[in-house]
């Protein structure tokens, strides 16, 4: 099956980022395709190379990243959401890229399932 | 960064519900969830929106937040028939539980029931919650 994965939550405050991260992971290795993820509202946060958690902790913005390298998932984080809260190129991590919402409804309308993750 | 990948989407029209349940100010999921609805209108896809719970104050007329340094974003709710999403719904449990009628809304609404509107819910290919 083909997924897309909206990400609405950024990561640490909110379960949501871990949970579409597992999900996409549990997918992946079920033979299923991650088509692409989406990162709206606080979600792109997420794409803040800055980001950085403790040693011990798992650190969410790499983990996204190289599973985008690995599994040629397609990272988006979207241009009006990210310009609001500081998320442009100067700081975005590898494996992000900074797009439009067309992004999202393109991805909605190709995959066979949309996941929404947030509240 | 790696290339985009281009979906083929040619001709396929989907229907996406958008669903708001959130109170206008206090969060920023309303202004932003309906900047997602006017591109897929824009995508010339079956596009509704359903107000349910405190979401249902989104489109009261009367709005103010000036005092609260935030902008009225309910006009543009009246943009939307512009993109031809004309199916909006209220759900009339929350419309009732706030004492709130079909004439207060700055948007021509359907109300239907709680029943109804999980049957919209059920029929939608993707349902996009802000």
């Amino acid at each position: 099956m083909k997924f897309g994965i909206l990400v609405n939550e950024g990561p640490f405050n909110h379960q949501a980022s871990d949970s579409a991260y597992q999900f996409a992971k549990a997918a992946i290795g079920r033979g299923h395709q991650v088509l692409r993820v989406f990162f709206y509202y606080d979600g792109v946060n997420n794409a803040n190379k800055l980001s950085e958690p403790q040693s011990d902790d798992r650190n969410l913005v790499k983990l996204w990243g190289e599973m985008a390298k690995t599994h040629k998932v397609d990272l988006v984080v979207c241009v009006a959401a990210g310009m609001r809260r500081g998320i442009k190129d100067e700081v975005l991590a590898e494996g992000f890229h900074i797009s439009g919402l067309g992004q999202l409804t393109e991805v909605g309308i190709a995959a066979d399932r949309l996941l929404v993750f947030g509240d | 960064m790696s290339e985009e990948p281009v979906f083929d989407t040619q001709g396929v029209v989907k229907k996406f519900m958008y669903v708001n349940r959130r109170a206008p100010y206090g969060t920023i999921y309303p202004l932003e969830i309906l900047e997602s609805v006017l591109v897929a209108a824009a995508f010339e896809q079956d596009t509704s929106v359903a107000f349910l719970d405190d979401g249902v104050f989104q489109i009261k007329k009367g709005q103010d937040p000036k005092e609260l340094g935030m902008k009225n974003f309910s006009p543009t709710f009246r943009a939307l028939a512009g993109y031809d999403v004309e199916k909006l719904y209220v759900e009339k449990e929350s419309m009732d539980a706030r004492g709130l009628k079909v004439d207060d809304f700055v948007v021509k609404v359907r109300v239907v029931s709680a029943a109804e509107l999980a049957k919209l819910m059920a029929e939608q290919d993707i349902l996009i919650t802000g």
